[in-house]
């Protein structure tokens, strides 16, 4: 606490402690820098956002160009708009069976991912038993392990798995979409219950209501904005996985949208039919932009609440 | 009463443990097990060798080089990353013109450059790679960065960048700062809007100049979103499978020079068929990557600033 105020008792120092007459030269001549200061700086923060958007509209006006013209004319915009990308990719390159893929798999694990990670989250954070800690640590670990380093078992426990094949198969993908995702959902879910607060749940409990009835038809309810982030989170991470899929989902009837278009972009390198992948990448990609264009605020916040765990 | 909590506990938790048991924390102790095996996969033909494929691999030159990748990536990456964040998001929070009787604002427009700036955050890195795949396209006239040099009288820079040994390593590595420059600008921009005004007012007001007032308030009380966001940023530095995999001329190349680890140990499993070997370099990463997040706890730590 001592240092805090610091900081700020150091800057007139830092200033060169200027006298009451030096003091609004120095403040004039901070505004004169600071116009050019922020001539410069307006400038790289439109350079970046030139810089990132760029490629972005590229992807969208060249999936209606013809893929001679993407390649001889990168920069140039279609003469007139091939909509015949759109369905050639949807229909000749498999993105049409690719986006349904992806919609199964990750309909399916974002479902199961807030059912799951809500229900251990909220008895995590509402109840005391023994192992409780334990069972909550043990979750939050899997943040940390480098995913690179359980594909290889995982591959196997897959392959192996009692009873029913799971690699290549929806239910497989998914069951791991769910268990990769459980350890931030859980971990999100646990403390978002904790700032509930009690006296509601309690008010339900002494109405009769069972513990079941309480979380579903009171809690949940209220932890809506909780599942709102989390939910987000997951749903972005899930549809752009690229790694789980690449190892656990080698048969290309079941090809989900990201490997699907890296395994075509691979085949063809430099050549090939580019305005067919551009209007692939947009399929692709809408789902997402809608997301991101609706829930701009929630889709920041959640990701980087992600990033501070 | 009593026996219906318990049942309700175990009820509720015993899916989603079944499941993070059986993916995730199974094949966390395997990883080690068949690190210290010799096997291709074949049910049951798993040999014990001990720590042999460790020793294999503190000799092998293609992994050496491919974790040097790597380290560069991991020291490199993050700084970039982060001071251009730091710098936009202090640009978009605080460096702005005075205006309506506030002394600090942002730039005008800072939530559609956000909004703008954290859009590779949300695709997929798949598509990224080939977006940039095209950006770096060798040709004169095909390539997009190599038309756009040769339209503005450039054309002694066209390079044929991911071909070029001596930076395709840097090409890879800008797009993973392009990539996630966005999302720290969002990040600190967050923990920016939480420093009180009256902080930078009086700064200001004392005769301090933005540079004064970055690094004597917004960075000290920043440092520890700093710190967090480098360790994140060290991690994905030590990933880069996508990028490398789609973009670099056969994989990891030209001549192996922008190989990382994830994907050496992604072809010796799933082509070489080396499981146990490839478990060792997992198992290395782990390493590796614990090493670094310690490393970077221990030096980067500071006091505290309460605000």
């Amino acid at each position: 606490m001592t240092t805090q105020t610091n900081p700020v008792e150091k800057l007139p120092a830092a200033g060169g402690r200027p006298s009451a007459g030096r003091k609004n030269a120095g403040t004039s001549r901070g505004r004169a820098e600071g116009g050019v200061l922020n001539v410069f700086s307006h400038g790289m923060l439109v350079v970046w956002a030139l810089m990132v958007g760029m490629p972005l509209l590229w992807v969208l006006w060249s999936s209606f160009k013809n893929s001679g013209d993407i390649l001889t004319t990168p920069w140039s915009l279609p003469d007139k708009l091939h909509f015949e990308n759109w369905v050639n990719a949807w229909d000749k390159a498999n993105i049409g069976k690719m986006f349904l893929n992806t919609l199964i798999v990750v309909g399916g694990s974002v479902t199961g991912t807030m059912v799951l990670g809500s229900m251990a989250g909220y008895v995590l954070a509402r109840f005391t038993f023994p192992g409780n800690r334990f069972i909550y640590y043990l979750f939050v670990a899997g943040m940390s392990f480098p995913v690179f380093m359980l594909v290889i078992p995982l591959f196997f426990v897959m392959r192996d798995f009692p009873g029913i094949p799971l690699l290549a198969t929806y239910q497989g993908l998914i069951a791991v979409y769910i268990a990769y995702s459980l350890p931030f959902t859980v971990f999100f879910m646990t403390s978002f219950f904790r700032t509930l607060p009690t006296s509601v749940a309690e008010a339900a409990m002494i109405d009769g209501a069972s513990h079941a009835r309480t979380f579903f038809q009171v809690m949940l309810p209220m932890a809506k904005p909780g599942l709102i982030s989390v939910g987000i989170f997951n749903f972005l991470g899930q549809w752009n996985q690229y790694l789980l899929p690449m190892v656990l989902n080698q048969d290309e009837d079941k090809y989900v949208l990201t490997q699907g278009l890296a395994n075509i972009a691979l085949q063809q390198g430099y050549e090939g039919d580019w305005g067919g992948l551009m209007a692939g990448m947009m399929i692709a990609m809408l789902p997402v932009l809608i997301v991101y264009f609706i829930f701009q605020r929630q889709v920041q916040a959640g990701l980087t609440a992600g990033a501070i765990k | 009463m009593r026996h219906g909590k318990y049942r309700f506990i175990v009820g509720f938790l015993a899916l989603p443990l079944l499941i993070y048991a059986i993916f995730v924390i199974s094949p966390f102790v395997q990883a080690f097990q068949i690190s210290t095996t010799e096997w291709s996969g074949l049910r049951g033909t798993a040999k014990s060798i001990g720590l042999d494929n460790y020793g294999k691999l503190l000799h092998s030159d293609e992994f050496w080089n491919a974790l040097k990748h790597n380290v560069i990536m991991l020291v490199l990456v993050p700084i970039a990353t982060l001071a251009l964040g730091l710098f936009f998001a202090f640009m978009l929070n605080v460096g702005g013109r005075a205006r309506r009787g506030a002394v600090i604002t942002g730039v005008r427009g800072a939530s559609f450059y956000k909004f703008v700036y954290f859009f590779p955050q949300v695709i997929s890195i798949t598509i990224i790679s080939v977006i940039w795949f095209n950006i770096y396209n060798p040709d004169p006239h095909d390539g997009m960065l190599n038309s756009l040099l040769g339209a503005l009288g450039l054309d002694s820079l066209q390079s044929s960048w991911l071909g070029e040994r001596g930076i395709a390593l840097a090409c890879i590595m800008v797009v993973m700062v392009w990539a996630n420059v966005g999302f720290y600008v969002v990040l600190f921009s967050a923990a920016m809007a939480s420093i009180p005004r009256e902080i930078y007012e009086a700064s200001l007001l004392d005769g301090a100049n933005r540079l004064h007032t970055f690094f004597r308030i917004t960075l000290p009380l920043l440092w520890d979103t700093v710190q967090t966001g480098w360790v994140y940023m060290g991690i994905i530095a030590m990933d880069a499978f996508a990028l490398v995999q789609i973009m670099s001329v056969n994989m990891g190349g030209p001549d192996g020079a922008t190989d990382v680890v994830p994907l050496r140990l992604y072809q010796t499993a799933f082509r070489d068929s080396q499981f146990g070997y490839a478990a060792a370099m997992g198992v290395a990463m782990l390493v590796v990557t614990l090493l670094f997040a310690v490393l970077t706890m221990r030096f980067a730590r500071r006091e505290r600033i309460e605000f």
